[in-house]
């Protein structure tokens, strides 16, 4: 029984660890576009890092039927696209100031962000 | 590709989309080739955007070919029009909607037998070797189920999981994966669990695998409804247009017509995009957009506005703005925009929502220890059972959903009633207004002054001849009262003449010399100043003012000739608006840069007590500081140009628009039709939205609480009940279910009678 129990608060630790203190890996973005799939529940790559003070685009190709994943919001930067099925919705930026850019489905199942930052630092 | 581009003598401009340019010289190269092509005027080749223009009257499928033989590919570039774009989410809903369906029947197929099999008393345990082998053909039969009607949730949990990201699918995955593994454990090794916890839960995998499908196309079904309004106004816009070519008529396909085109629109039609009459005269319809009924007469140099009706004439009208820049494909931006965004009450659940799922998963979890540590035997079926349940009965969409959705209907609503609103946070502040200030001109009153009264107090004069002097001396002042009279004159057949020595007197009037004579045209400052003996007749312009006229004194070689009176007549339902507006319980106040006589008398009428008068513009924030101080929720109500400050300043300005005229970037709402009526509506449908959203966070919230601790089998120790898995997966899909239903209430709700 003993072990059960360690098992299991150790299955607890490992989600804590998994979902909340895991800090995950930028896609550093040097060029001016990146194609991010929407598909299976996740935007891919969901998080992403590019140069301030530089016009570059997202470009979302949504392969994923569920109507969860037709509405992407940056609500910081007012964007609230709809995105169709199997085609690429590109959302153009010209100069973002260094920050994060948090990005979303509706209900924030999908999530993703954008980092923005000083050329010199990245 | 269509019938209507094949039409081969129009010159128009075509772009086609290049695939397979890569380098400058394939510019030169395709740019060649499509000038050898017959009928083509010109080609611009746009190399970064991969788009070719093509103007003159070539057939599309030469260009297509001519490129395709230098070795590129192309289509044709249709702009995803929003029409498109509906009818494309349209049928892949409706597609997504039958394998759902599919894919529940496959699922209960199983699911439901076994369900009814084990209601009725039927042995789910495993004890004999047949039972054994028929329970494990069951298990993979229903893996195969899990297999074709779960795969998405397995894919997108599995996903998530590899991105840390956990969502519901995770889980509906969890949950059904744990029922089936477990049910396999017990047939194929049953001797390492206890005797009285070898239960299989196969029915239960297959049940709530079908349900949650169920739910998801019902919700499908329901979530389309949310749009309808944003439909409505997207089928507003018309696919093709009737362009004049020379002497030619031709239809057009919409994202072909460009700036500058003279188009015809017969009656009955529709208008394709914005424009300025050329030729004709006509009545339209614009209550699709502005709410308002009657039709809105059109003369040549009126604008129209793409969507709107044509009722009467035949008309031809030159293109002004079309595509994206159109009134209506800004109002269906805004609207989407505005139906996509959050009131702050929305938040808190987003906060939550992004905890939820490994919060979850803890739960469930600690549970399934807690029923291993002191459950009573078969404390292990129990741990899975409650476990299974907890992750099967959490709903983080309906959470997820109750915000967006009703705003979504909410914003669609309010756009039908011609009102636009810009966020969710302008939402949510008019829901709670307490006070409204109201400017007067153009806002209460039609902010078009026309002449009331001329008394003839000279009687050497005609009052033809005094409307004449009175025009001509006006029409070379600027001053908004100024326009008024001359346009009376013109409305009588008078025609103003020149006058010369003219001076305009800021505050006082204006002076000037005609036929001879010495002319003063102004209020009683004016006089004063000139020491014009008024006699008896400043009383008569104290009774023009009580009536929130305007009197002017005309005075003609320094006798007083006349006085003239204009008004700014009051719209003829704000009395009503304004009274609505009491009956809400909201503080109505009414401010003004006019005189005090006849802001008094104006606020009189309409039935408001409490008057700011000859409040000058840039004043005006200040006034809504004032209110604010006193903690009123206020809403401004203003033109949106000359009160920008204060509707920046209150908590929700509103800007009362003219017609189609969308005004739209100082304000939080925008009213596209004149009457007041539209800010009491837009500020019932905030507070049915409102109250719409609480209700749904309420359900949902109540929901996830009520319903985890019970299908952790908190009820257990004191009833002796636990929730069965599959009762949980209906209350899951349920719960969502109910929310997106509730949210579609809200397209009832009609603005009170009028």
């Amino acid at each position: 029984m003993m072990i059960v129990n360690i098992l299991g608060v150790a299955l607890i630790a490992l989600i804590v660890w998994w979902f909340w203190l895991y800090k995950p890996v930028r896609t550093v973005v040097d060029k001016s576009e990146i194609i991010i799939e929407v598909n299976g529940g996740v935007y891919s790559p969901a998080s992403i890092q590019v140069p301030a003070n530089q016009p570059f685009s997202l470009k979302f190709l949504r392969e994923d039927q569920s109507p969860c994943s037709e509405t992407l919001l940056i609500p910081s930067l007012d964007v609230s696209e709809q995105l169709k099925l199997g085609e690429i919705t590109q959302i153009n930026f010209t100069n973002l100031t260094p920050g994060e850019y948090v990005f979303h489905c509706q209900m924030q199942m999908y999530r993703g962000v954008l980092l923005v930052v000083e050329e010199n630092k990245s | 590709m269509n019938k209507l581009a094949k039409e081969p003598t129009a010159p128009l401009t075509q772009e086609l989309i290049i695939e397979g340019a890569n380098c400058g010289s394939c510019v030169n190269k395709i740019e060649k080739a499509l000038r050898n092509v017959q009928g083509v005027k010109d080609v611009e080749m746009n190399f970064a955007m991969r788009t070719v223009a093509i103007s003159g009257t070539a057939n599309i499928s030469p260009l297509i070919k001519a490129i395709e033989a230098v070795g590129y590919k192309a289509k044709l570039n249709k702009q995803n029009s929003d029409n498109d774009l509906f009818d494309a989410k349209e049928i892949a809903d409706q597609q997504y909607s039958e394998q759902l369906i599919r894919q529940m029947w496959i699922a209960l197929g199983l699911g439901l037998p076994l369900m009814i099999y084990s209601v009725f008393g039927g042995a789910m345990t495993v004890e004999t070797v047949l039972e054994r082998s028929v329970w494990l053909s069951i298990g993979l039969v229903c893996l195969g189920i899990m297999y074709f009607s779960g795969k998405h949730f397995y894919i997108s949990a599995w996903r998530s999981f590899l991105n840390h990201n956990a969502n519901m699918d995770t889980l509906i995955a969890l949950g059904t994966g744990t029922a089936w593994i477990y049910s396999m454990v017990v047939v194929t090794f049953p001797t390492v669990l206890p005797e009285m916890a070898r239960h299989v839960y196969f029915e239960a995998t297959a049940m709530i695998i079908g349900l949650i499908n169920l739910g998801l196309a019902l919700e499908l079904k329901a979530r389309g409804r949310t749009s309808e309004a944003i439909k409505r106004l997207v089928g507003l816009q018309p696919k093709t247009a009737r362009v004049i070519r020379g002497e030619k008529e031709i239809d057009i396909l919409i994202e072909q017509v460009i700036v500058d085109d003279i188009l015809r629109v017969r009656p009955g039609e529709k208008i394709p995009v914005d424009g300025l009459v050329t030729q004709g005269y006509t009545s339209i319809d614009e209550s699709m957009l502005t709410g308002e009924p009657m039709p809105v007469e059109k003369n040549e140099e009126d604008e129209v506005v793409a969507g709107t009706l044509n009722k009467s004439g035949s008309i031809q009208f030159r293109a002004t703005r079309i595509g994206k820049d159109t009134a209506l494909a800004q109002i269906i931006g805004m609207v989407k925009r505005a139906q996509n965004s959050k009131p702050p009450i929305g938040r808190l659940a987003d906060t939550i929502s992004a905890y939820f799922v490994p919060v979850i998963m803890i739960i469930s979890i600690v549970s399934a220890l807690l029923w291993l540590n002191f459950g009573p035997d078969p404390s292990l079926a129990f741990a899975v059972v409650s476990a299974t349940t907890v992750l099967i009965i959490a709903c983080p969409c309906a959470l997820g959903l109750a915000t967006p959705m009703s705003v979504m209907v909410g914003v669609g609503k309010a756009a039908e009633a011609g009102v636009l609103i810009r966020n969710g946070e302008a939402l949510q502040a008019s829901s709670k207004i307490t006070a409204m200030i109201l400017d007067k001109t153009g806002t209460i009153t039609e902010g078009a002054p026309k002449v009331t009264d001329v008394i003839v107090v000279d009687n050497h004069y005609t009052e033809n001849y005094i409307l004449k002097v009175a025009a001509s001396l006006e029409s070379a002042s600027e001053h908004p009262l100024a326009q008024a009279i001359v346009e009376s004159a013109i409305e009588q057949g008078i025609d103003p003449e020149m006058v010369t020595s003219f001076h305009s007197i800021a505050g006082y009037g204006v002076k000037a010399t005609f036929n001879n004579q010495k002319l003063l045209f102004g209020n009683h400052k004016l006089m004063l100043k000139n020491l014009i003996a008024l006699n008896g007749y400043v009383a008569k312009a104290q009774e023009l003012a009580a009536e929130a006229k305007t009197p002017m004194y005309l005075c003609i070689n320094n006798k007083l000739a006349a006085i003239i009176a204009v008004a700014d007549p009051i719209k003829a339902d704000s009395i009503g608006a304004i009274q609505r507006l009491k009956n809400n319980n909201i503080r109505v106040v009414m401010l003004t840069g006019d005189n005090r006589a006849t802001a008094n008398a104006v606020a009189k009428k309409v039935g408001i007590d409490e008057v700011y008068s000859e409040v000058p513009p840039e004043e005006k924030a200040k006034k809504v500081e004032e209110l604010q101080r006193q903690s009123e929720i206020v809403g401004m109500t203003g033109d949106g140009i000359n009160d920008a400050p204060a509707l920046a300043l209150a908590n929700v300005g509103f800007a009362i628009g003219t017609g189609t005229d969308v005004a739209i970037e100082s304000a939080d709402i925008t009213l596209m039709r004149g009457s007041l009526h539209g800010l009491v509506d837009a500020i019932s449908i905030s507070k049915a939205t409102l109250r719409n959203v609480k209700q749904n966070l309420f359900g949902a919230f109540i929901y996830n609480a009520a319903g985890v601790p019970f299908a952790a089998g908190i009820f257990y120790p004191f009833f002796g009940v636990l929730l069965n898995p599959v009762i949980a997966g209906v209350a899951m899909a349920l719960s969502s279910l109910t929310v997106v239903t509730n949210a579609n209430r809200l397209r009832l709700f009609k603005a009170q009678k009028r």
